[in-house]
């Protein structure tokens, strides 16, 4: 029981670490990678291979002044940022690194997931209407009706994985794949819930609440210091976030040949999908708000009802069939 | 210019002998002097009631004339304070017509033309500004380029040129009260309505600091939600006076100040100003020159585009092609490095020719980079103008009609897109231009991504013309053998002692450039480039007009973003390609 207690208490300090080490160190490779497919440098000159940058860069956000615009309204804007680092490291409690290495196993860990990435919405209208900044609040309005639209076909998206394996729970998921990851059957599930998965953490091409060139910097143009170094944060532990649901949800998890260890294999996959989504942002331009939201409603609901329904009708099939045998 | 006669009388004909009197000008363009009163009804029959008529308005200026040198043996024009001067181009005819208005009094008033020409507008907002010249009916008479606290109208001639003939700048708080009240921002002011009969409007600046905005511009958007009611732009933040500058620098040391007009655009400005400059000295630029000039000019045109190309995308939020784009520009820089010692600003054409003959290797460097391009430029198609959703944030966006782009004064690619082959280099050929074989690129639907497709094609024929350069650079002098070609040629200065007081005098005060006035048009990178430079026999100009294409450009941007999104007002102001130093001068 001392021991349990210790092993779990152990987990939920080295995911917690884990994370925010990993976190930071992806601005690094991001300008990195940004850089290596650009024709470029990127940060290369403190430490190896330019992997101080990180330091200077969190060193930097800290001794920024915390500065809270006169007017703006003091506790909202507090509020916001850390809003998006909570819901999102919340989220972590339930991804399964390896068998065993979970901070809690929730039965119904799938949607524990898709309820506190609603959370993190918050986070963006408050900061975007609390800095009562006319750029930030058309970004806030923006991110508002992207991440509600994005909601809908990313639950929608999943439920044909919770089909196939009878469960909410992410543990139980990623040991329902171990003769097929399903990413296979479940191709067009995977699709939908990477591009949702995208504009869940708005980064290019689905940027559109921040978009630089016409928003400056959208919900977040009056922040600065740490407060905005949460939202960064907050933005690339969303990432991660992503990157590891597709792991565990479409392409089996820990599980790989046995010659290298479980959690090995999970942050492989974990960081093949944070390469894409950093490639995707050196790659696409970005589509005008009401384009993505008429791609959402208009081509990625009716597919994603299409998934469900052919999933669900297959199952059916299948399990009347084995009755009859 | 075969019409010329045509028109004098035609407008004889309608207006009668005793109106219009015509005045011989050095480049030869029909000039025409009407009285006050019948300025409006000559101008209308012009764009409208003749037989091809003049449809687009080029520009309007003024020029101070209380202090000009008149040598009353070349005297063609009437006594005045201030001539106004308007210049129109005709399609049909090929030809421009400069028509001219003799203006006394201290501050003097003129009918507005702007019911006439949409693009009056501006033209008669600067020369309100520049010369407190007032029109009448103009139904936003303020200031333009600058500020509305300012004191003296900056182009008269009794304005001071340097800020050591005003006095020592002091800041009293009175002052600077005055000037924070004017900068707070009164929709009403500017002509905006704060509500709507179901929805109150926002106001967002964009700018003078936007990072969208590629410069220090200000528009102004009236927002219902995302979507534009009206857009005002506010001009002048990168205005720097280059016309008044002009008139106490020598015509040679002007000539770095105009590489700071169009600054993407490099020789591309030194040669609208010397051509005129040339035409008003009659000097033949050797063969060899032209060609060097017409090679350097495609180079620039190709750096300019790729600026173009890799922030328009970066417009669009795509991050990459800005970087590739802006390596291939420094291979165009590495050969400019080479070529003229400079960069952006290489102040490399001369009075008469260039300033130096082309280094040894140059057809390495540049043979190496016309090998080079073609492959990128294909890249750059399947990234960016196949990229669907370039596509989507391009493809009917912005869109104006040929008949909108001639009302507003568009020229250039802009004007193309919409289907008019119009450009300058095959119309009016200028530095020898008529040698080359290339084509002029158009497209047909006038919206973003037809502007887009235009620009890139004309990299292609840039590049062709290089080419042609490369294989058929002709021999000879680098500089017209003719004693206003500045500095003069050194070598026989020391042999006798003409050559050397020429070379002294030509150095030390300036070439002396016999009076006249002479206006040049070339086709820019954005659009039609041109300067109207007058003489009175000084060794600086009397007056020097710069016309630059963007200044139409972005009148024009309230008219076509009307009832888009805030995201495609970037997809428009990206694909109208300005640069603010071209807009304010």
């Amino acid at each position: 029981m001392q021991n349990d207690t210790l092993n779990h208490i152990l987990i939920t300090v080295g995911v917690l670490a884990g994370l925010l080490i990993v976190a930071p160190g992806l601005i690094w490779l991001e300008r990195r990678l940004l850089a290596l497919w650009q024709d470029r440098y990127g940060p290369n000159r403190a430490g190896p291979f330019g992997l101080m940058v990180v330091l200077a860069d969190t060193l930097k956000l800290f001794f920024k002044e915390d500065w809270i615009p006169p007017f703006a309204d003091k506790k909202v804007f507090v509020i916001a940022p850390a809003i998006v680092v909570i819901t999102v490291l919340l989220s972590f409690v339930v991804i399964p690194f390896a068998p065993g290495v979970i901070v809690a196993d929730l039965n119904i860990g799938l949607l524990f997931f898709l309820a506190m990435s609603s959370m993190g919405a918050y986070s963006i209208i408050l900061g975007g209407w609390a800095s009562n900044n006319k750029y930030a609040l058309l970004g806030a309005m923006r991110g508002a009706a992207q991440l509600i639209s994005y909601e809908v076909f990313m639950g929608l998206s999943l439920m044909g994985v919770v089909l196939m394996s009878g469960s909410f729970s992410l543990h139980k998921i990623v040991e329902a794949q171990q003769g097929m990851w399903f990413v296979v059957p479940q191709f067009l599930g995977f699709v939908i819930f990477l591009i949702a998965g995208i504009a869940e953490t708005h980064r290019l091409p689905f940027d559109i609440p921040e978009a630089e060139s016409e928003l400056v910097a959208g919900f977040h143009s009056e922040y600065s210091g740490m407060k905005f170094g949460m939202f960064f944060v907050g933005e690339y532990l969303g990432v991660m976030l992503i990157s590891c649901m597709v792991t565990c949800l479409f392409f089996g998890g820990w599980l790989g040949p046995g010659f290298l260890p479980p959690v090995v294999w999970f942050i492989i996959k974990m960081f093949a999908f944070i390469f894409l989504f950093i490639l995707l942002r050196a790659s696409l331009p970005r589509p005008r708000y009401d384009q993505l939201m008429e791609f959402g409603w208009k081509i990625l609901l009716p597919l994603t009802l299409v998934n469900l329904m052919v999933t669900a009708t297959w199952l059916l099939y299948h399990e009347q069939n084995s009755v009859g045998h | 210019m075969k019409t010329t006669p045509q028109t004098t009388e035609l407008l004889k004909l309608k207006f009668g002998e005793s109106t219009i009197t015509e005045q011989p000008t050095r480049d030869g363009m029909t000039t025409v002097w009407l009285p006050l009163d019948r300025l409006r009804e000559v101008l209308a029959y012009l764009k409208a009631g003749i037989e091809h008529p003049y449809p687009l308005l080029f520009d309007i200026t003024a020029i101070d004339e209380r202090t000009r040198q008149r040598n009353p043996l070349q005297n063609h024009q009437p006594t005045s304070d201030f001539t106004l001067v308007y210049h129109l181009l005709s399609f049909d005819r090929n030809a421009f017509l400069r028509l001219k208005v003799a203006l006394n009094g201290e501050f003097p008033t003129v009918p507005s033309i702007t019911k006439l020409w949409s693009n009056a507008n501006w033209y008669e907002r600067e020369v309100f500004d520049m010369f407190g010249i007032r029109f009448d009916g103009h139904p936003f008479l303020r200031r333009l380029l600058m500020p509305e606290t300012w004191q003296g109208n900056p182009l008269r001639k009794e304005h001071p040129a340097r800020a050591t003939e005003m006095g020592p700048f002091r800041l009293f708080d009175e002052k600077q009260d005055r000037e924070q009240a004017a900068l707070q921002f009164k929709p009403e002011e500017w002509g905006l309505l704060t509500q709507h009969d179901d929805a109150d409007f926002m106001f967002l600046n964009i700018g003078p600091q936007h990072p969208g905005t590629h410069g220090v511009l200000r528009i102004i958007l009236q927002l219902d939600g995302e979507d534009i009611v009206d857009a005002v732009p506010d001009i002048g933040f990168h205005h720097r006076g280059a016309e008044k500058m002009a008139e106490r620098q020598s015509w040679h040391t002007y000539i770095p100040y105009t590489d700071r007009i169009d600054y993407l655009g490099g020789v591309n400005n030194n040669l609208a100003y010397l051509l005129s400059v040339e035409k008003l000295a009659g000097i033949e630029v050797p063969e060899r020159a032209q060609v060097i000039r017409v090679m350097m000019c495609e180079l620039f045109r190709i750096a300019s585009h790729l600026v173009w190309y890799g922030t328009f995308a970066q417009d669009l939020g795509q991050l990459s092609p800005v970087f590739y784009m802006f390596s291939d520009r420094e291979k165009i820089f590495d050969i400019v490095e080479a070529v003229c010692g400079g960069r952006m600003h290489p102040n490399w054409f001369r009075i008469g020719g260039v300033a130096q003959d082309l280094p040894n290797g140059w057809e390495t460097l540049v043979r190496s980079f016309v090998d080079y391009f073609p492959k990128r430029l294909r890249e750059y198609d399947a990234m960016v103008m196949r990229n669907s959703i370039f596509k989507a944030r391009t493809v009917g966006i912005g869109i104006f009609t040929k008949e909108e782009a001639i009302e507003w004064g568009v020229t250039g690619p802009g004007l193309r897109a919409c289907g008019m082959d119009w450009d300058f280099r095959k119309k009016q050929p200028y530095s020898g231009y008529e040698k080359f074989d290339f084509d002029i690129p158009v497209a047909h639907n006038g919206d973003c991504y037809d502007r887009a497709v235009v620009r890139v094609e004309e990299m292609r024929q840039s590049l062709r013309i290089i080419e042609q350069c490369l294989k058929h650079m002709p021999e000879g002098s680098y500089k017209a053998d003719h004693p206003l070609a500045t500095p003069p040629v050194k070598q026989r200065t020391m042999k006798d002692i003409e050559t050397l007081i020429t070379h002294f005098l030509g150095v030390s005060w300036g070439p002396v450039i016999p009076a006249g006035e002479a206006m040049s048009c070339i086709e820019a990178t954005k659009g039609a480039n041109s300067y109207y430079a007058i003489s009175d026999g000084n060794t600086s100009p009397y007056r020097l007009r710069v016309r630059t294409p963007s200044f139409p450009h972005m009148q024009m941007v309230p008219y076509i973003s009307k009832g888009y999104t805030v995201a495609d007002l970037l997809s428009i102001l990206g694909a109208m390609d300005y640069v603010l130093a071209d807009i304010d001068r």
